[in-house]
């Protein structure tokens, strides 16, 4: 049967979650890109919605299960609230997700625990490589087999909250496939660069960390000795990227239909002029289709399915709307949209960056 | 819950219409497009005779008008019909008997006697056409608030003057069969839309001629008919909706509304149809080559051709989803408005971006008639077209996102 309504319960955290963006993120959005800092009371504030700790099961720590499909229905009014504010808070997602995904028993029991039963701390995952077309199919990132131990060569970019991390999820490739390694800040061989400054999410703290000769012990390859299949845990990245951008482009919309019902030309509103109001009308009827799209995704990885085409899917279109959403958003409040003081430039400065920004959720 | 989960009971119409498709559509697709005009009947005929079996499911009409047992899923299961079909001929498709637009019109705002005498006729040995006349030649979008057709009362009778045109399967439902044609006219000029009223006038009507059949781009073996009505007269109760004649409401404009609401996701779902032949036709083709689709690569990875068959992967099933919850809110009871447009525009835009690509993409085997590419590149344009045009159909959804009415946004 089909059906596009959310349960009760998952109602409830899309309640919350609103609450927070338009109480918490947003306001705190605009000063948060000018000074490059996050409230360190904010992120906590948004830890304490539950959405990663609802999505681990009791046994490690946590108190539900994993739904993607719910994840992305927080994201999205996440996003709606700021995005930098919401990878910050979700950042644990990237570290622990992949591990109830993938890991094995002694994994899940050892690192999710202080994850889900502590406050937030910053665990985070180390993907992105500085490659102009970086692809986790292939990364430079690579490991070897030594002794029974394993060694890390590599550069690894936008890893938020680098710097803090007490381990990270770094993702490499061993016997060409893409594995991930829970590295512990402690390991020798680990270092973390200066901070990134990036076009957009400027809140969110990134650095590059270099791995040389990065030695662990076997336990630290996720899922064990054989490794594990990542590419579901990759997937559910892509959508929860593709949900904050559903919910980005929402905030644009919206606020850019508020200007335009209220800025005046020639004695009506802008939006009385079809020039305006088609493409309010076509912004409006993207996101609406893509975001059906995120949803399949989710819902096909729920059902325990690879969803590995359904999720690319999901991520191009998303990124697509994102960025013609976001651009349209400055178009229509015009020289206006471009000055800092309205959250439209912000905005499409962060939209141009989802296509980077898998590895930087998960849900 | 959210789910994308296809219904059981869909799934035996899909294997169903894909028989159909495959098999009594594709063969002859190409034979009828070049025999403009050119009546189906073997599959008018089949398709007569499974909607008598399944009690009486049309083309536009859920269940044949009549409630169904357990949850209503009579518009998704309608529009994977109308997608299916239309993969395997979109103007063939446009000749299915059991009513189309017209009977949505009558299932929208007729009384349960007007459903019974009309609908029925659906049911009888041989099948039957409908049609919806809206359209004048001095205007289209601006319908139904600018009718010059006339219905003036006398007696016990209406009498209608006027010319409509762009009629759907007009020839079909006046001349071909025992069907009728729901003509919308005005019972008071000076009243703008407010005196709008469908009127059922049925086949064999005396003054009721069908004057032309259009040469089209595309959907050619669908007849497109004007219609000339001179001093046509129906039965007093032929008046679909209030027969308050005194009291002058829109409900006629509504009632084309609401039928709109029905017809376009539908129309939508027509066009995505076409749009996945095309596609499918365009990756089995790529696959005979041994050029593969590689999903999860960024675009600065990809081959051109992997791009753009992904960028029309994307578009095409997120219109589709989009399609299907506009029927899935009809099949709920929800005002459903905004996405019925929304689908509308999406898939017209995406039925006529992919054909067009496709033919690219296919060099001289796209726009040679050896395929079927250039023919699907024709059929396309057409659902950007009826139905509301792309911009009307903006029109509406600005309006409803603005919260605007006609006067404050035209």
């Amino acid at each position: 049967m089909f059906s596009f309504d959310p349960s009760e319960e998952q109602k409830m955290l899309i309640e919350a979650a609103k609450r927070y963006a338009a109480n918490d993120l947003r306001p705190a959005a605009h000063d948060a890109d000018e000074s490059g800092q996050l409230p360190q009371p904010l992120i906590d504030k948004g830890w304490e919605l539950g959405v990663l700790q609802a999505s681990v099961p009791e046994a490690y720590g946590g108190f539900g299960d994993r739904s993607a499909v719910t994840g992305l229905l927080a994201a999205e009014e996440l996003g709606y609230g700021d995005l930098a504010g919401s990878l910050a808070m979700m950042a644990p997602s990237t570290f622990a997700i992949p591990i109830l995904v993938a890991g094995t028993e002694e994994q899940k029991d050892r690192w999710l625990r202080p994850v889900v039963e502590a406050e937030w701390r910053p665990y985070v995952a180390a993907l992105v490589e500085p490659a102009f077309d970086f692809y986790a199919g292939a990364m430079q990132t690579a490991a070897v087999r030594e002794n029974g131990n394993y060694v890390l060569n590599g550069r690894k970019c936008m890893v938020p909250f680098a710097d803090k991390a007490p381990a990270m999820l770094v993702f490499a490739m061993l016997e060409e496939r893409p594995q991930a390694f829970i590295v512990p800040a402690t390991t020798p061989g680990v270092t973390v660069g200066d901070r990134e400054k990036l076009l957009g999410i400027g809140a969110l703290p990134t650095h590059p960390v270099k791995l040389e000769d990065v030695r662990l012990p076997a336990e630290l390859l996720l899922g064990g000795n054989q490794g594990a299949d990542l590419w579901p845990a990759l997937a559910a990245s892509q959508v929860a990227v593709a949900s904050l951008a559903v919910g980005v482009s929402r905030a644009a919309l919206d606020y850019s239909l508020s200007y335009a019902k209220e800025r005046e030309v020639w004695g009506a509103p802008i939006a009385q002029k079809q020039s305006v109001a088609f493409m309010l009308a076509e912004m409006a009827t993207e996101i609406e289709a893509i975001r059906l799209l995120v949803w399949e995704a989710a819902w096909m990885l729920d059902r325990g399915q690879a969803a590995t085409k359904e999720a690319h899917l999901a991520m191009v279109g998303a990124c697509d709307m994102a960025m013609m959403v976001t651009d349209r958003a400055v178009q229509i409040l015009g020289g206006h949209g471009y000055i800092r003081e309205h959250p439209v430039e912000l905005w499409m400065r962060n939209g141009r960056g989802f296509p980077t920004y898998t590895g930087l959720a998960m849900v | 819950m959210i789910s994308f989960e296809l219904p059981e009971k869909i799934q035996q119409t899909v294997t169903l219409m894909q028989t159909v498709a495959e098999n009594m559509m594709r063969p002859v697709s190409r034979h009828f497009d070049e025999h403009e005009h050119e009546i189906p009947w073997d599959y008018i005929t089949f398709m007569h005779e499974a909607s008598r079996a399944m009690g009486g499911a049309s083309s536009m009409v859920p269940n044949g008008g009549k409630k169904p047992e357990g949850p209503r899923l009579g518009y998704q299961r309608l529009a994977y019909m109308a997608e299916i079909l239309s993969w395997g001929d979109a103007a063939m498709y446009l000749c299915t008997p059991g009513g189309m637009l017209g009977s949505a019109a009558v299932q929208a705002t007729g009384t349960k006697d007007q459903k019974e005498r009309f609908l029925k006729r659906f049911q009888g040995e041989k099948p039957a056409f409908d049609a919806m006349a809206l359209t004048e030649p001095h205007a289209g979008s601006a319908m139904p608030a600018e009718v010059r057709t006339t219905a003036v009362r006398d007696g016990e009778q209406w009498v209608l003057n006027g010319e409509k045109i762009f009629v759907t399967s007009g020839h079909k439902a006046l001349l071909d069969s025992d069907g009728f044609v729901v003509i919308w006219a005005t019972i008071d000029p000076s009243a703008g839309r407010a005196g709008v009223r469908p009127f059922v006038v049925e086949a064999g009507t005396p003054g009721v001629k069908v004057t032309k059949l259009e040469h089209k781009m595309g959907i050619r073996v669908s007849d497109t008919a004007s219609i000339v009505l001179q001093e046509a007269r129906v039965p007093f109760d032929n008046i679909l909706g209030s027969p308050e004649v005194e009291v002058k409401t829109t409900e006629g404009f509504k009632g084309a509304m609401v039928t709109f609401d029905a017809s376009r996701p539908l129309v939508a779902a027509s066009a995505l149809g076409i749009a996945r032949a095309a596609l499918e036709g365009l990756k089995e083709f790529l696959q005979e080559q041994g050029i593969t689709i590689r999903y999860g690569l960024p675009r600065s990875r990809m081959s051109d051709i992997e791009r753009e068959v992904i960028d029309m992967e994307v578009m095409h099933r997120s219109a589709w989803l989009l399609t299907l919850k506009s029927c899935w809110m009809l099949d709920d009871r929800r005002a459903n408005n905004l996405e019925a447009s929304m689908s509308k525009i999406r898939a017209g835009d995406v039925v006529v971006k992919i054909t067009q690509r496709v033919v690219e993409l296919m060099g001289p085997l796209g726009i040679s008639h050896e395929r079927l590419f250039e023919k699907w590149f024709r059929d396309a344009k057409i659902n950007d077209l009826y139905e509301g045009t792309g911009q009307i159909n903006r029109l509406i959804v600005a309006r409803r996102i603005l919260g605007y009415t006609r006067r404050e946004l035209d």
